[in-house]
């Protein structure tokens, strides 16, 4: 197992690095210029200054491999500074600077980052408790009224797009009713119990959207895996043995049904970062998503770089975990 | 079905053949006919609509700015005295191209690099890791950001809308190939070992014949059924580009671009985002019951049921 997880490991290296290429290839070509915005009065020779004292004067590769530096080792660096209070070398290192803010990226990320995880974290987390109790029902009760139903919800919340369900969402409970707020008041400090709710209601729709659209997808591999289950011979066993019904059905199929939903469920984690881009932008989340629409809107090459990058590597890292997760819980996976 | 025109009386053994097993198996799934039907009724309305309905979407009408539906205006007028309707019509019409012309696109590259995975030991590896690492990367944030690249350069040499057009299409359809590689890789796999290829082989059929006398048609029927599925998320994905903003330009609607714009006059005129997202989801809700269906129908384990 060790073994196979470094193997794993080193075969992610390659594929971050050529991932990392694409990403900064496709956006060098861009013609965003960072002096374009600068006034018009300032003399060329001086707009030629500013861009190579941005960095922009050196050629195509050396610049690939700054930036590898600057995200690999120098923004790591800072990170762990800043946690541990400690200082590597003297503490002076080139950073990802963003274009239209002039401050690092890094830190942009860092602030950004709590409203994404919380919208996002919770949505997947309302998500599996709508999704596993559909998915067990359904396939215990398979063709019944229940189950056709939960099979209409999941087809239904498979083809309905985020996008028009959080709309919907905001006619339905802000427009019509006027029950919650349909723009997320980022200003808010939770201090008290009043602002505590406030918070809460604000984060109603941003999440049921996502959970509903996570549940969906869940409840289809659910139920199909605990139908996988029900059939099998153990069932008949612990039947046989005279159990009751409900721990057969709760702690033997559930159980082992589980096992391959937990590796959709992690594999599914950097695309629900995808689908937060969407919703965060309809319900004004400044989240991670909403940073990375403004950065491509103000053509701000290196905070899109990275935070696309940032993306590329939580997809690749949660295969890996989804396939550790699998060999970890399913004893027949023997990775040699 | 042919049957049906057979004489009565005469006695015939009913002829079946595997894609009218299909149908048969196909018309019994109550969820996959009404799919047809709804899609259907979609396609018509869109390609027929526009022609039959007869309001030019771009004209503005002043004196009837954001009003509710009526005789006239069956589905209301947007801020600027456009008829929603004839908008929805004329957006459908790109929406459901984008997403047929894109899912021809991966259907292609998906199948060739499939076949040719699957086919040639040789090339197994290194296509495979070329589907992995397309799997990798984050592809919302890479459509966006290469839309914003590419948008002005083919707007120049196109023309705003046939650029835009060509964009969309070419980049859902290059990034959306990778399943249908992966299937068509695997039944490919199986199907080289069957005896048949190895009797063609046999009698030196080159192999570009063998793969598409034999191994083509073999495989079609996991190629249709992604098929479905491609053409319902190349239209989520190019409505989800239109309402982030970065799709196709204003004045050319699309059922994205539609939401994008109303959803800030949600609370004057809520038609204007009910209308294109009903019409967005029930497109695709059609297009994924008919998928639904069709892979039972083709699945022989449970068709004989």
């Amino acid at each position: 197992m060790f073994a196979y997880t470094l193997r794993r490991l080193l075969f992610a290296i390659p594929t971050l690095i050529v991932i990392s290429f694409i990403i900064f290839a496709l956006l060098d070509l861009s013609p965003g210029d960072p002096t374009a915005n600068l006034p018009l009065t300032i003399p060329p020779e001086v707009r030629e200054q500013i861009r190579i004292a941005l960095g922009l004067g050196e050629p195509f590769h050396i610049r690939y491999l700054l930036w590898l530096q600057q995200f690999f080792v120098n923004e790591p660096l800072n990170i762990l500074e800043k946690l541990t209070g400690l200082t590597f070398g003297d503490g002076d290192r080139m950073r990802v600077i963003s274009w239209q803010t002039r401050s690092p990226v890094t830190d942009l990320i860092v602030e950004r980052l709590p409203q994404t995880l919380w919208v996002v974290g919770l949505s997947y987390v309302v998500g599996i408790l709508i999704a596993i109790p559909i998915g067990v029902i359904s396939a215990y009760k398979q063709y019944s009224w229940f189950d056709q139903l939960g099979t209409l919800f999941s087809m239904i919340g498979f083809s309905v797009p985020t996008f028009f369900t959080g709309l919907l969402f905001i006619v339905i409970f802000s427009v019509w009713l006027g029950w919650l707020p349909s723009i997320y008041d980022t200003n808010l400090r939770v201090t008290n119990l009043e602002t505590f709710w406030q918070q809460v209601r604000q984060m109603i729709m941003p999440v049921m959207v996502l959970g509903l659209a996570n549940a969906a997808q869940l409840s289809r591999f659910m139920r199909a895996s605990m139908l996988d289950n029900l059939s099998q011979e153990y069932v008949r066993t612990a039947r046989a043995k005279g159990m009751r019904e409900r721990t057969v059905l709760l702690v033997h199929v559930l159980r082992n049904s589980l096992i391959p939903v937990v590796t959709v469920i992690a594999l599914g984690i950097p695309t629900i970062f995808g689908g937060a881009i969407i919703t965060e932008q309809i319900f004004r989340v400044n989240g991670l998503g909403q940073l990375l629409i403004t950065g491509i809107q103000g053509a701000d090459i290196p905070l899109v770089q990275t935070l696309t990058f940032i993306f590329a590597v939580l997809i690749v890292l949660f295969n890996l975990i989804a396939d550790l997760i699998y060999g970890m819980l399913d004893p027949r996976i023997r990775y040699e | 079905m042919s049957d049906a025109v057979l004489a009565p009386g005469v006695v015939h053994a009913p002829q079946r053949s595997l894609w009218g097993d299909v149908w048969v198996a196909f018309r019994r799934h109550r969820g996959a006919m009404l799919g047809v039907i709804v899609f259907g009724a979609i396609v018509f309305a869109v390609a027929f609509g526009p022609m039959l309905y007869g309001v030019d979407p771009q004209f503005i009408d002043p004196r009837a700015r954001n009003a509710g539906p009526s005789l006239t205006h069956p589905m209301g007028t947007d801020n600027i005295g456009r008829d929603i309707f004839a908008q929805v019509l004329q957006g459908g019409r790109v929406s459901l191209l984008v997403g047929v012309i894109a899912m021809l696109i991966a259907l292609v590259l998906g199948t060739f690099i499939g076949v040719l995975a699957g086919y040639f030991r040789r090339l197994d590896g290194l296509l495979m890791r070329l589907t992995d690492l397309f799997l990798a990367l984050p592809l919302l944030p890479l459509l966006l950001v290469a839309i914003m690249l590419f948008r002005d350069t083919l707007r120049a040499a196109f023309g705003p809308e046939t650029g835009i057009f060509m964009l969309v299409v070419f980049l859902i359809g290059v990034t959306s190939w990778m399943q249908t590689a992966r299937i068509v890789r695997g039944d490919v796999l199986a199907l080289k070992e069957r005896e048949f290829v190895l009797a063609a082989k046999s009698i030196g059929t080159p192999a570009p014949r063998i793969i598409t006398r034999h191994i083509l048609p073999n495989v079609l029927s996991p190629i249709m059924v992604s098929a479905t599925i491609g053409v319902a998320s190349a239209i989520i994905t190019e409505s989800a580009l239109s309402f982030l903003g970065l799709g196709f330009p204003p004045d050319f609607p699309t059922w994205g671009r539609l939401l994008y714009d109303g959803k800030d006059f949600m609370t004057l005129t809520p038609a204007r985002v009910l209308w294109p997202g009903l019409a967005i989801s029930l497109t695709v809700l059609s297009i994924n019951f008919i998928g639904d269906g069709l892979r039972d129908a083709l699945d022989p384990r449970i068709r004989g049921r």
